[in-house]
């Protein structure tokens, strides 16, 4: 037996509340909460789809940790003391587990999307090394789980949303970007009101990925130098580095 | 009546995986007003978890291939009882709508010429399946995604639909709910598209998530249409078994595709013990031609772990039961051998199967590129479904369409890997054609607004039933659901006969009595269990519709095993689809109904292909 220390209740109330449950080998934390649900707590809300880390819908805080449900097996977790069990934080609550990621999708909304160039052949396809797409393909990884944009603390403590589209969008504009047939510029965008330079590179959301895509270094500084290359004198550039 | 929020649209579409998504951008090609509805959040539909690859004869790794070895191979996988109408379009239109994709951002991997590559997948006579290492479907979702919510659609996430609404003999739009706060909603459209997925959760073991309870097959079967084929459910031969709590989890024939071998506790190569007639000219008979096969020689042979989903199940069940399994039930499923073959075979299988590799590390302690899975077969998908015109995807109820796995015919008896992926592709966007097409021809009719009130009342009905029924029992959405999907894992499962199935169709008529007093507990917000408890009227539905259609059909064929019936085909039946249908009081009915000669062109590939 174990105790689960789950969420519960909506915007208006809520708080922790204790669930004990049997727990065998190989359960994952969403094995616990489905158990609690099933037999316990019929009304509980929890999203999941898959159950194998490859939708991202299962996104939650456990002991205080941003982490997928389905993959986090709780013989990773002591189970002496209670598991906290939380919505992500960054987002409004709407019930229990569940928080409202709407934001996210607006945000994508607005960015600008794909263009490419005309077809290279005649068939209408296009001839790409794949060499040329590893990186784009690393950032195509993402499953949406919204885990770094919990842990961003532009986003968790300063509560910018409104100035800066988080990890995950700059993730998904590097992958545009860095598309080898993408024509689109969409430096500006990011300067202004995309706001990459909130980003000071503390790498949480690298470290929180559970598709191991490496947001920060592989993403988020080549942006950023492509955006100092575009709209930052070279001159001015090197004045800053030396006066740091 | 009550007063409900009320979404007119030209084309509504429910349902937001693959199908869903490319019916949506279709249907918003002009400028008709598009509404998409679903169950989840947007992205997250099960096509995410599609792996190996989408089928298409491009013929960029084997310039042998053709629409016309692409059709032969879904006709003879599908046993011959696929509507050869489906299958040619099918094959002649995916490869179109698989480079469409690239144009929409997609990056599948590349040959060494930098055009698509493609992989070797069971039934499939050449290297056809465009990959993406194994995440394919997440690609295809997100490519569809990404393209889609700049088309001008209305997207409802969360939302999941209770009935469809008729006005006389045509769809007039749909009834349903939100999740966060419970409340009611009218979706109007003069065409309606049903992209609503399989019917996994109807069984204990399964691929498949909550969402897969039917909703879609119900809503159309309760609205008229007719179901066909529902006895071919698929069972994966490759699930994981162990833990208890990832059993079913999906792992991808693309292991096999790359090498991979099945064997049983004795270490023996068991797929070459029984390699069916119609396959014995294609499969190898050595374990050296099978391996050169999936490495790409192209005068090999497929080693038979590459045979049709429903006999490599098959073998695997009768392996555990003659008690040659795996220690957990299953049997093993071993890539790592392939060290023997390659240098850096570790890093190669990373490369190539970098979520299995994940999977099974996170979730069951063990390292494919060292030791075998464990693997056992898991319900999948359903080849049984909506029936719909080939060319159109109308079903019998005019302005209603279907698309995806919740539409039949295509894949007949039995269901090629990567050919759910093209079917969604090349159906979905026929169906989002054609249904604007009757948007753009038809006039709005009013919405019949008496029946919409007692609807809203009998979906309220879980919040007003007692706990416990007269003995104490509980009546929670969960048990219920439980017990459902237990007798149909035991009755209505790999091995099925008139007595298991007889006795299937009366526990589902036990549990539909539980249903109707089926209690729900809390209030309507974000109430999963709540939910659970409508969705289990659909499940009820698939599942009687499953159990009727494979107690009709005395034989044993595809995917459907009659222990009683061990022959392919009852003596003097000759072809024929099964047929279900709701009957004027209300009852489910089961009727034969013969499949069509093949159009002379088309049997000439069959007989060419051999």
């Amino acid at each position: 037996m174990a105790t689960f220390r789950i969420w519960r209740g909506n915007a208006d109330a809520a708080q922790f509340v204790d669930y004990e449950t049997e727990v065998s080998e190989g359960m994952v934390v969403l094995d616990a909460v489905h158990r609690i649900q099933a037999e316990q707590a019929n009304d509980m809300a929890v999203r999941w789809n898959c159950k194998a880390g490859k939708c991202g819908s299962c996104s939650a805080e456990i002991n205080g940790q941003p982490k997928l449900m389905c993959m986090t097996r709780l013989d990773t977790v002591p189970l002496d003391e209670p598991v906290t069990i939380e919505p992500m934080r960054a987002f409004p609550l709407i019930k229990d587990l569940v928080a409202d990621v709407s934001w996210n999708f607006k945000v994508k909304e607005r960015m600008k999307p794909f263009a490419p160039r005309p077809p290279d052949t005649e068939d209408g396809t296009w001839r790409m090394e794949q060499e040329d797409i590893d990186h784009v393909q690393e950032f195509r990884k993402c499953i949406e789980c919204f885990l770094c944009q919990d842990v961003c603390h532009v986003l968790r403590d300063h509560k910018l949303h409104d100035e800066f589209i988080g990890p995950r969008y700059l993730v998904y504009a590097a992958s545009l970007e860095m598309h080898p047939i993408d024509t689109e510029n969409r430096l500006e965008e990011l300067k202004n009101s995309d706001g990459i330079g909130y980003c000071n590179i503390t790498k949480c959301c690298t470290k929180v990925c559970p598709e191991h895509i490496t947001i920060t270094d592989n993403a988020i500084i080549p942006l950023k130098e492509r955006v100092v290359d575009q709209f930052y004198d070279p001159i001015k550039k090197l004045f800053r580095v030396f006066s740091r | 009546m009550a007063s409900y929020e009320t979404h007119e649209y030209d084309v509504l579409i429910i349902g937001a995986g693959g199908a869903g998504l490319r019916a949506a951008i279709e249907a918003a090609v002009g400028d008709l007003k598009v509404g998409l509805v679903c169950k989840s959040l947007l992205g997250k539909a099960h096509t995410v978890m599609a792996e190996g690859g989408v089928a298409a004869a491009l013929a960029n790794v084997d310039e042998r291939d053709s629409w016309r070895v692409h059709f032969a191979d879904t006709m003879r996988g599908g046993q011959y009882l696929s509507n050869a109408r489906m299958a040619e379009l099918h094959a002649q239109e995916s490869p179109d709508r698989v480079r469409e994709l690239e144009a929409w951002g997609a990056l599948f991997d590349r040959t060494q010429e930098g055009g698509i590559l493609q992989r070797n997948f069971g039934g499939h006579q050449y290297p056809r399946l465009a990959h993406v290492g194994d995440r394919t479907g997440l690609e295809m979702i997100r490519a569809l995604q990404d393209h889609g919510i700049h088309q001008g659609i209305e997207v409802h996430m969360e939302n999941t639909v209770v009935s469809l609404l008729k006005t006389g003999d045509r769809v007039s739009g749909a009834f349903g709910y939100e999740r966060e706060k419970g409340r009611f909603k009218i979706f109007a459209a003069k065409a309606v598209v049903l992209a609503t997925g399989g019917v996994g959760k109807a069984y204990k073991i399964t691929s498949n998530s909550w969402e897969y309870t039917g909703d879609g097959h119900a809503l159309a079967y309760h609205a008229g249409a007719e179901l066909i084929d529902m006895e071919f459910v698929q069972f994966h031969p490759t699930g994981m078994v162990w833990p208890p709590s990832v059993r079913g989890i999906l792992v991808t024939e693309g292991v096999r595709g790359e090498g991979g071998i099945l064997t049983n506790s004795e270490g023996n190569r068991f797929m070459f013990d029984d390699i069916p007639e119609l396959y014995v000219n294609q499969t190898a008979d050595n374990p050296e031609e099978g391996w050169l096969y999936t490495q790409g020689d192209r005068e090999a042979r497929r080693p038979p772990e590459l045979l049709t989903r429903d006999h490599v199940a098959r073998c695997i069940v009768r392996e555990v039961q003659e008690g040659r399994g795996s220690p957990h039930g299953g049997v093993f499923l071993d890539i790592a051998w392939i060290k023997e073959k390659i240098p850096n075979a570790p890093e190669h299988i990373r490369r190539k199967l970098p979520s299995m590799y994940h999977q099974f590390k996170e979730l069951a302690n063990i390292d494919i590129t060292v030791e075998p899975m464990e693997v056992g077969p898991t319900t999948h998908y359903i080849m049984g479904g909506i029936r719909v015109d080939a060319d159109s995807q109308m079903t019998a109820v005019p302005g209603l369409f279907a698309a995806g796995e919740c539409a039949a015919g295509l894949h007949g008896a039995n269901r090629l890997g990567g050919n759910s992926l093209s079917d969604l592709l090349v159906f979905g966007k026929r169906a989002g054609e054609y249904a604007a097409q009757f948007a753009m021809e038809n006039e709005t009719v009013p919405i019949d607004e008496t029946e919409i009130d007692t609807i809203a009342a009998h979906t309220l009905k879980p919040f007003e039933n007692p706990q416990t029924d007269g003995n104490g029992n509980s009546m929670g959405p969960y048990d219920i659901q439980a017990q459902l999907q237990e007798k149909m894992q035991d009755l209505v499962g790999i091995a099925r006969s008139e007595e298991s199935l007889t006795q299937a169709l009366a526990e589902v008529q036990a549990l539909r009595e539980k249903a109707e007093i089926v209690h729900a507990i809390g209030n309507r917000e974000y109430n999963a269990g709540w939910h659970t408890a409508l969705d289990l009227e659909c499940l009820l539905t698939v599942s009687e519709a499953i159990a009727l259609a494979a107690l009709e059909r005395r034989a044993s064929i595809g995917a459907h095993s009659r222990d009683d019936h061990p022959e392919k085909e009852e003596p003097g039946a000759g072809k024929y689809n099964t047929i279900i249908k709701k009957t004027g009081d209300g009852a489910m009915t089961v009727r034969r109904e013969p499949i069509d000669e093949l159009r002379a062109d088309l049997q000439e590939i069959i007989d060419e292909m051999g």
